[in-house]
């Protein structure tokens, strides 16, 4: 069955490093760590170069068994891989970005305490990703979804003397434990409804009954869509990814941007079979989505830490692929999934450099002027920024694209949601440009003991500056006395550059026929976007799976093209990233004094939205509150102290009381024992004589 | 001449009845260990008589038993007496109380 292709060793490789650098690291030079680290997650990805290389020959989906797991006479589930088109496209961004941050990583963290330590979280990170990645059933799925949870704490919470960042940590945990309880439920739902938690036999059984639809699909989508929007920091579940920006850059970059985020598209798409029948949910994950789009591009317009803005704009992209996913153009999510691992990733690695650069800030409100001394980070910096606002022909361009044409066709989705959809591009690209300006144009408003650089005043004064730099700068490479402007170790802007290639290059594949391309990347994906995943009938699944045949599938439909309104929408998406642009180039490189004068003027709105809209404090009002209350005075005041520890006091005190009383006749005096021994057995003789005698004798009678 | 049985109990519950009063009033360890006797001896008493009554031999046995006992016993006990005595120099009971709370 095992036809050497081997994919387990994909997520054991990176297993291993996680082992060797978790038990060794700590007595471990640091350049062994980072050689460990490296090679286990180059490893993965030479493994998948060797899986794509080899990809056309092989009889897809590609299933590798290798034991049971749960097999009672109704369910078993297997640990079982399965490689078809989507996990080859998920597998190599996976394993390519993953590895360019692990390079970056290293430059990144050389001076950090707890080094070997981020290096084993990161591993452990891929491990669980791509098992994620490659379970073929939900359960196997669920293990690396807890695991990524898993790992995202525990890269969150990095710098663990720091409150916040245990906070973080902590939060990104628990909410995304309120997602993983609608993905349980969903699996509960499907044991109970289809025996299975394959997804090929899922698939398979849908297939089997047209008539399905509705009722209890939809229960199970929806559910699977809580999961996702814990996992993918949609609305209602988003506010844990602005908070995970305490962790290392990389971390973002490589957790909360590229990878572990799109887990929830990616598993929309992969369960679109029961989506497909289920046209509610997929309404329901068209408006998440673009409710998020835009509410998260909204408050990424204010926020004035680099990587927040880098956050919100994370939480709106995913939004875009959930709108994708809505409109049942998964190819287009996943398209888009792909450009913006590339793009967002290069962001925080660029945005991590500029950190770098100027020793821990992040606030872009003391940057400016950073393009002289840190040009590769510029540049490449540059070139994601565009590919983010979707300029053609930058990769974000194509995906997006891709995405607002699909809903702009589907019934599901519709001109409203187009419109947000376009309305929230040219917000992207105003808060992107914002950022680019702010940080890399104007004069530098860094005001340090760098004399040797023009300082011009700043709204802060120094003291200020010296208490926010003391709580913000969790970076240890921060020398705050005699730091000069640097740009970044090349093991950093190696992967900047690969990067800036594949975020201007990446969109390349998947250029749509409208515009002269041959949409190739849909058309690799169609397989498992349309036709398969959903085999032609369950039996003869069941016999291909048993003997190891190629599994039938049904023949993807085609869809109908409009290329005169495509290039019409593409030109609206380039005149909203445009016109992003030129807004953002009045406000803060012409006239950099009117952002203020306009919050002065509508403070309301201005508050509201740098307030995050109240979010956090509405959660926490209605939410955490009554939780903390209930537990604190109900749960735990009430039922643990007074009911169980309650009981278990009164029983302890009885005892002791009872106890007390008792040893009082343990005297020691020999006479009083020989004396109570008397009694006894007076007693026992009277009993005998008049007790029991006389009930024998009324027995006798 | 028959001795009716009731004689031999009567006679055995004073025995007895007496070696628990001693054991219980008096404070002297000899003395105590003495009442031990006495109410073992009752007790052999009331066996001996019923055997006689029944004429069952196991009861006659039995008293060898209790006697055999009683020799161990005593040869232990005095020994313990004894080595109470050089230990606190004094044979009263009460004062026997290290165990005492």
């Amino acid at each position: 069955m095992n036809d050497g292709l081997h994919l387990w060793l994909i997520p054991v490789l990176p297993l291993v490093g996680f082992v060797l650098n978790g038990l060794l690291g700590r007595r471990s030079p640091k350049a062994l760590v980072s050689t460990i680290a490296l090679v286990f997650s180059a490893a993965p990805f030479l493994l998948v170069l060797h899986v794509y290389t080899s990809f056309s020959a092989l009889s897809l989906p590609y299933i590798e068994r290798h034991t049971s797991w749960i097999a009672t006479s109704t369910f078993h589930a297997d640990f079982a891989f399965a490689l078809d088109q989507l996990t080859l496209v998920m597998l190599l961004v996976v394993t390519g970005v993953g590895f360019l941050i692990h390079i970056y990583s290293v430059g990144y963290m050389a001076h950090e305490e707890g080094y070997w330590r981020f290096f084993a979280y990161l591993n452990l990170f891929m491990f669980f990703m791509l098992t994620l990645v490659l379970a073929e059933n939900f359960l196997l799925m669920f293990v690396g979804w807890e695991g990524v949870g898993l790992a995202s704490y525990l890269l969150i919470g990095f710098y663990f003397k720091k409150h916040s960042a245990v906070r973080a940590g902590m939060k990104a945990f628990v909410v995304n434990r309120i997602g993983d309880f609608g993905f349980l439920l969903a699996m509960f739902l499907l044991i109970i409804h289809f025996g299975t938690l394959s997804f090929i036999e899922v698939g398979s059984q849908i297939a089997q009954h047209p008539d399905w639809h509705g009722g209890v699909l939809t229960a199970i989508a929806l559910l699977l869509v809580l999961g996702a929007t814990g996992k993918s920091a949609q609305i209602p579940l988003y506010v844990w990814l602005p908070d995970a920006m305490e962790g290392p850059t990389p971390v973002s970059a490589l957790i909360h941007a590229a990878t572990m985020v799109t887990a929830g598209v990616y598993m929309v798409v992969r369960t679109h079979a029961l989506f497909d029948r289920a046209p509610l949910a997929l309404s329901v994950v068209a408006v998440i989505g673009a409710a998020t789009a835009f509410f998260a591009a909204t408050v990424g317009i204010l926020q004035t830490d680099i990587k927040r803005v880098l956050a919100y704009s994370t939480i709106s992209q995913l939004g875009y692929m959930f709108l994708a996913c809505g409109a049942a153009a998964y190819s287009a999510a996943i398209f888009h999934l792909v450009t913006h691992a590339f793009f967002k990733a290069l962001l925080f690695l660029a945005a991590g450099s500029v950190i770098h650069a100027v020793g821990g800030e992040q606030d872009m409100r003391l940057m400016g002027g950073l393009r002289r001394y840190i040009p590769v980070t510029f540049w490449t910096m540059t070139m994601a920024v565009f590919a983010i606002s979707a300029f053609p022909p930058f990769a974000g361009f194509f995906s997006k694209d891709a995405i607002l044409a699909e809903v702009f066709r589907s019934p599901n989705g519709g001109p409203l949601l187009w419109a947000v959809g376009i309305v929230t591009a040219a917000i992207t690209s105003f808060y992107m440009f914002r950022l680019w300006y702010m940080t890399f144009f104007g004069h530098l408003r860094l005001q340090r003991e760098t004399a040797n650089h023009v300082a011009l005043p700043v709204a802060l004064d120094d003291e200020l500056l010296a208490t926010e730099h003391s709580t913000n700068g969790q970076h240890a490479h921060g020398h705050p006395h005699g730091h000069s402007i640097h740009e970044s170790p090349r093991s950093m802007l190696v992967p900047l550059v690969l990067l800036a290639v594949l975020s201007v290059a990446g969109g390349w594949i998947g250029i749509p026929h409208s515009l002269g391309g041959s949409d190739r990347f849909a058309r690799f994906l169609d397989p498992v976007t349309h036709g398969t995943g959903v085999p032609a009938s369950f039996e003869q699944v069941s016999i291909a799976m048993r003997t190891g045949a190629p599994i039938p599938t049904t023949e993807p439909p085609s869809k109908p093209e409009d290329p005169q309104t495509e290039r019409m929408l593409s030109g609206c998406s380039v005149l909203a990233a445009l016109l992003g642009l030129l807004l953002a180039d009045t406000l803060y490189r012409r006239k950099p004094q009117l952002p203020a004068r306009m919050a002065a003027g509508s403070r309301a709105l201005y508050g509201l939205v740098v307030n995050k809209y109240w979010i956090d404090e509405i959660y926490g009002f209605l939410i955490v509150k009554p939780l903390l209350i209930i537990s604190r005075y109900i749960l735990w005041g009430g039922v643990d102290r007074g009911v169980i520890g309650g009981g278990a006091r009164v029983l302890a005190g009885g005892t002791q009381g009872v106890g007390a009383v008792l040893r009082r006749i343990q005297s020691g005096n020999i006479r009083s024992y020989a004396g109570w021994l008397a009694i006894g057995a007076a007693a026992i003789l009277l009993l005998a004589f008049f007790g029991f005698g006389a009930h024998l004798h009324m027995g006798v009678r | 001449m028959v001795v009716p049985i009731a004689y031999y109990l009567v006679l055995s519950a004073i025995l007895f009845s007496i070696g628990v009063a001693a054991f219980l009033i008096k404070r002297n360890i000899i003395t105590v260990f003495m009442s031990i006797e006495l109410m073992l001896n009752a007790v052999n008493l009331t066996f001996v008589a019923f055997a006689h009554q029944w004429h069952q031999v196991s009861g006659q046995i039995f008293v060898f038993f209790v006697m055999v006992v009683a020799a161990a016993e005593a040869a232990v006990g005095l020994a313990i007496i004894i080595a109470i005595f050089r230990a606190r120099n004094t044979l009263n009971v009460d004062q026997v109380n290290l165990m005492k709370l």
